[in-house]
């Protein structure tokens, strides 16, 4: 198989998703295969080829570097699993 | 209605749909504005009769996430204040759904995931405001395959939405609830959004017309992203002219949105002509290949057939990294889809594991229970693709062939004005057929990825029903913001044909 289980371990802790010892085993199948099948573009030559990062000519579009209105801080909050003070409460970050 | 056993060549010729023939909520955009202005329907006769036909079919299309009847009860009832004051606005009390990736403020917006189950967006998003502005009901948020990832909508973490057509099947996806919504007659006009054929492909599953506009075209500001260089939003109509009609509505430049293109919108109205005469149809030869569904290779034949008769010349294209497509989208778009869903960590809305030991215990478990298994599928061969040791040989290796596609089509039209082929290579699959295998399912989108890749606009619309009575897409591709072209073509077909008069029996 083209991925290693010790390779799906390493991408999920990247991404930070949690996995069973189940899903484990099944990603590593299917995203094996997928991988595999992904190996057709390697018969491709591109030596010469740009990539395509997006298909429109527009770059660096920016605004004026003006304050504007944002959302109020309630709305802002309205949704968050647990605030405090006007604050979203997460975990410890640091020791 | 029509249905069952008709094969595509003879069908059993069905009344087109007019109005005073027609229940209210049969009725197409374009007909009910005709009612409303000369006074003959209220618009909150028509939203009631939009809902009571919710109330009588939903609980078997389970087309909708979230119903919000009183409100759209309170905008129709405003609507008709409107039109008695003498205003006229293009979709002045028309009801119409919203596929659940595109965030309206204060109604619940899920992506089809529980990783949200409880979020309330607290702005909309631009496109709901440009319907809001024209006078829009929205009548409530549609399933979708979760996060937009899926061409079937079983990804979905609620429920699938089944086929109105048959109930034992998938309406496609992942704009499935509202290419359904439409065909079920649960709304007027429906807003989806598609990625790699989000639109298109249930659009052609479910019989009806669905239209990706031009990346670009339309602002994805308050869209949830999915893959940022892909992602589109695209309407559903009963017929092309509604399709059409709600383009015009929500296209235009949105300084909100930096790949929003500062490009005048064309009368898409005005594009509405039956005539392809002298018009050069290209046909590509990698879009008809086996493993397609022979009825569908029929259906989609006979209707460039009939484009010839109608005076269209035929050209023979070939788009030869077509097969490639498939393997460049499952890489990009899950890289894209890794960067974009990294933000769902529980910390300033949607699903937080309640438990964690700590910061990271919190990311991972929130991500392990919040997201579905195609989902995180999806962020796993993204964050692969994209990792130390392997962005050259995946995620650069397929930026480059991105830009061999985009190639392919520019050498095509320079032979022709429009591509017409196949939208999906098979009619609506049985539920549960494809959901064990990833890549059996990826492949239902072979014939809608390259558009995407090339941020062409690209439509379907009905061109037949199989032995089963399933519905058949044609799909319309054309050069970058030729949305007018593609609708002409589009028109032309459709006028001179039925199919989008049946109607499924529920």
């Amino acid at each position: 198989m083209k991925l290693s289980r010790e390779e799906v371990e390493h991408i999920a802790e990247l991404a930070k998703v949690g996995l069973t010892d189940e899903e484990k085993t099944l990603f590593q199948e299917q995203l094996s295969a997928i991988l595999e099948y992904a190996e057709m573009l390697q018969e491709i030559d591109t030596t010469t080829i740009p990539p395509t990062a997006t298909v429109l000519p527009l770059r660096n579009v920016m605004r004026p570097d003006e304050v504007r209105p944002s959302l109020p801080r309630e709305d802002v909050l309205a949704n968050a699993p647990q605030s405090e003070d006007g604050y979203f409460r997460v975990k410890a970050i640091l020791e | 209605m029509s249905r069952g056993g008709a094969c595509c060549n003879t069908y059993s010729k069905v009344e087109p749909r007019k109005g005073s023939q027609l229940k209210l909520h049969e009725l197409t955009i374009h007909q009910a504005r005709s009612l409303l202005k000369s006074g003959e329907i209220s618009a909150l006769e028509l939203t009631t009769a939009a809902i009571d036909r919710i109330l009588q079919v939903d609980n078997e299309v389970k087309a909708y996430l979230t119903l919000t009847p009183e409100q759209a009860l309170e905008q129709a009832r405003q609507a008709d204040a409107r039109w008695d004051a003498g205003e006229d606005i293009p979709l002045l009390g028309i009801p119409l759904a919203i596929k659940d990736v595109i965030c309206t403020e204060g109604i619940p917006t899920t992506c089809g995931s529980k990783i949200l189950e409880n979020f309330i967006p607290p702005y909309s998003a631009t496109v709901i405001e440009r319907l809001r502005a024209a006078g829009a009901v929205i009548l409530g948020k549609t399933n979708t395959d979760e996060f937009a990832m899926g061409s079937s909508t079983e990804n979905s973490a609620y429920f699938t939405t089944h086929n109105p057509w048959d109930l034992s099947r998938v309406p496609g996806g992942s704009s499935g609830g509202s290419a359904a919504a439409i065909a079920a007659d649960e709304c007027l006009g429906a807003l989806g959004s598609d990625t790699g054929g989000s639109v298109r492909q249930p659009a052609a599953l479910c019989g009806v017309v669905g239209i990706k506009p031009t990346y670009g075209r339309v602002s994805r500001y308050g869209l949830v992203a999915f893959a940022s260089s892909l992602d589109q939003i695209g309407s559903f109509g009963k017929d092309v002219t509604d399709c059409a009609l709600l383009l015009s509505v929500i296209s235009g430049y949105d300084p909100r949105d930096s790949t929003s293109v500062n490009r005048p919108v064309p009368d898409y109205q005005a594009a509405l002509l039956p005539d392809v005469r002298g018009m050069r149809l290209g046909v590509p030869r990698e879009y008809f290949i086996e493993g397609m569904q022979p009825e569908v290779e029929t259906a989609v034949r006979a209707a460039i057939d009939l484009l010839a008769e109608m005076g269209a010349e035929i050209v023979d294209i070939s788009l030869p990294h077509t097969e490639h497509a498939l393997p460049v989208y499952y890489i990009i778009a899950p890289a894209e889809a890794s960067a974009n869903l990294a933000r769902y960590d529980g910390v300033k809305y949607g699903f937080s594991f309640p438990d964690a030991t700590d910061v990271w215990d919190a990311y991972r478990k929130t991500r392990q229970y919040g997201f579905g298994a195609e989902v995180k599928r999806r962020i796993m061969l993204g964050t692969y693709a994209l990792s130390a040791g392997y962005y050259d040989a995946y995620y650069l290796k397929a930026q480059q062939v991105r830009t061999l596609i985009k190639q392919d089509f520019d050498r095509a039209f320079e032979l022709c004005d429009v591509i017409v082929c196949p939208t999906a290579p098979t009619t609506a699959f049985k539920i549960g057929e494809k959901a064990d295998d990833p890549l059996q399912m990826y492949l239902s989108d072979v014939f809608t990825l390259s558009a995407s890749l090339a941020g062409l606009p690209g439509l379907s619309l009905p061109c037949g029903f199989d032995g089963e009575g399933l519905p058949i897409g044609l799909q319309i591709m054309g050069q970058t913001f030729d949305e007018p072209t593609v609708l002409r073509v589009a028109y032309a077909y459709e006028q001179a044909t039925d199919w989008h008069t049946r109607m499924p029996t529920l």
